[in-house]
């Protein structure tokens, strides 16, 4: 699904990341975690294709990225739901407006999918703030809508840059069980963060595997967790 | 091919893309006071130039088939010449008619320079012999040779003296009028890619969403260039019918200043008048298009 070899990847001097392989199984759910600066996002972007690596080849769905145009990866961006730390949206255009907005932009027809929507404001408790503009809601808020926003294509893949770090212990919790409700439903979850407290819930809940960025390379973390 | 797709959809219009974008105020209405004001030089200029081309025409058409024999002889000798001169131009092919004007055609003719108390009984005019020439045309300088030989006074004025440089002039306007329209096209595209990558800039953060979301270039592009598009031909529109408005109320010269006549459309002219609109929404489509895609290409 997500492949990556022999894969590194450097800002101008210094090389973040070296030789990294790995591999994300469809299904399966990985938390990635490491000091602040270790590389986490940019290992992230490599996944959903915003960044190309320097060395290496990272296949995602079966697909060189080098070989992928802006087009592919506008398409990739439709089977990988990415949620943001700090998540933006269109701030003239309603929640539920914006949580719709990636069926508005394939083409696919908004009206159709009003059920869909609903349970998905349901699903994220925010049914009732569907005509709120984003600069209205919380922190809470905002990380839900995006998550919502994320999954309304049904993507395989979701991938998430520290989605609780803005927000307080018991959303995070929330959050988290909003993802491993998706992993249930057969999707791929990667998380970054460097919240302990987190994957340790997490671990109880689903069998959960944490990898960590140390000195360029990635380990698979042990039962110290 | 995809031109006519694109335009097509602009036309049918996409309100999703649309809202996708927010609205802009004042920088929607500097596109089209900025399409309003070409538009409205552009009309000039299109005038300018097919009047001129018009009157170039006229010119070199009308003024190369007539020319004039002059007969000024001293009293007397006048009325032996004008029969000398008139069998000449009987017997010389080429010549399609001719007439000798009368006073009365003469006096009006002096009118407009010395007024219409002219005595002209007391003064030497000479006679005039209007000539008009047919298709094959004649020999200009073997009429002259017998003209001398049989009627001294007369001297054929074929009027290519004045009027070559008449037609230089009005061509060289003429060109005048086209490059200031491609000038108009020009700037109009140099202001709207401003205008448009200013409004690229101003919605980065817009973009940045669209893409993370999967929009395609081609969609995010879509919304701004279908803006652009009918800002600059609703702002064209209104600058056109202005400044046909002011074309079609320019004082007519057409009685007293003969060949300044017309600086303005005649008959389906009218309707070149009406394609700026469509030329400069054509340009804003196209340079909105490219600037939103070359904008598009260089983030991340």
């Amino acid at each position: 699904m997500i492949e990556l070899k022999d894969v590194s990847y450097s800002y101008g001097g210094g090389e973040l990341l070296s030789s990294i392989s790995l591999t994300l199984a469809p299904g399966s759910f990985h938390f990635l975690t490491g000091p602040s600066g270790a590389g986490k996002t940019t290992l992230l972007k490599l996944c959903y294709g915003d960044l190309h690596p320097t060395a290496g080849r990272i296949s995602l769905f079966d697909e060189d990225v080098r070989a992928m145009d802006r087009d592919a990866i506008a398409r990739l961006r439709r089977r990988v739901g990415v949620v943001h730390q700090d998540c933006q949206f269109l701030d003239h255009l309603t929640l539920a407006e914006n949580i719709a907005l990636p069926l508005t932009v394939s083409g696919r027809d908004v009206a159709s999918q009003q059920a869909n929507l609903a349970d998905l404001l349901g699903w994220i408790g925010m049914s009732e703030q569907t005509g709120s503009l984003p600069p209205q809601l919380s922190g809470g808020e905002r990380q839900r809508a995006a998550l919502a926003r994320a999954v309304i294509m049904d993507p395989d893949v979701i991938v998430a840059d520290e989605p609780t770090g803005n927000v307080d212990w018991e959303m995070s919790l929330r959050l988290l069980t909003l993802l491993v409700e998706l992993n249930k439903m057969g999707k791929t979850v990667l998380i970054a963060t460097h919240d302990l407290n987190l994957i340790r819930s997490a671990k109880a809940q689903v069998a959960a595997r944490v990898l960590r960025i140390r000195n360029r390379q990635i380990q698979l973390a042990g039962a110290d967790l | 091919m995809s031109v006519a797709r694109n335009l097509l959809a602009i036309l049918r219009g996409d309100s999703d893309a649309d809202r996708t974008v927010p609205p802009t105020g004042f920088t929607a209405r500097l596109t089209l006071f900025s399409a309003a004001a070409m538009s409205f030089l552009a009309v000039f200029a299109l005038a300018l130039s097919l009047a001129t081309g018009r009157l170039a025409d006229r010119w070199s058409s009308e003024l190369a088939r007539s020319a004039t024999v002059r007969i000024s002889a001293p009293a007397g000798q006048e009325e032996a010449q004008v029969r000398a001169a008139v069998r000449v131009l009987e017997t010389t092919p080429g010549v399609a008619s001719f007439r000798v004007l009368d006073m009365a055609e003469q006096r009006a003719l002096l009118e407009p320079w010395f007024g219409p108390d002219l005595p002209l009984d007391s003064l030497p005019i000479p006679q005039m012999i209007e000539v008009i020439e047919d298709a094959s045309g004649y020999d200009a300088g073997g009429l002259r040779l017998r003209l001398q030989a049989e009627a001294p006074g007369a001297v054929l004025d074929d009027h290519t003296r004045w009027r070559r440089p008449l037609v230089r002039a009005a061509d060289r306007l003429r060109m005048l009028g086209i490059v200031s329209i491609l000038l108009i096209v020009a700037t109009t595209a140099a202001m709207i890619t401003l205008a448009a990558n200013a409004a690229l800039a101003a919605n980065a953060q817009v973009i940045r969403v669209l893409r993370l979301v999967g929009a395609r270039d081609v969609y995010i592009a879509r919304a701004f260039v279908r803006r652009f598009t009918l800002r600059a031909l609703s702002g064209a529109t209104v600058g056109t019918v202005f400044a046909m408005l002011a074309v079609a109320l320019l004082p007519s010269a057409a009685q007293e200043g003969g060949f300044l006549t017309g600086l303005g459309f005649q008959g389906a002219h009218w309707l070149w008048a009406l394609c700026i609109p469509l030329l400069v929404a054509f340009v804003a489509f196209w340079a909105t298009r490219l600037a939103a895609l070359s904008t598009l290409k260089e983030l991340n």
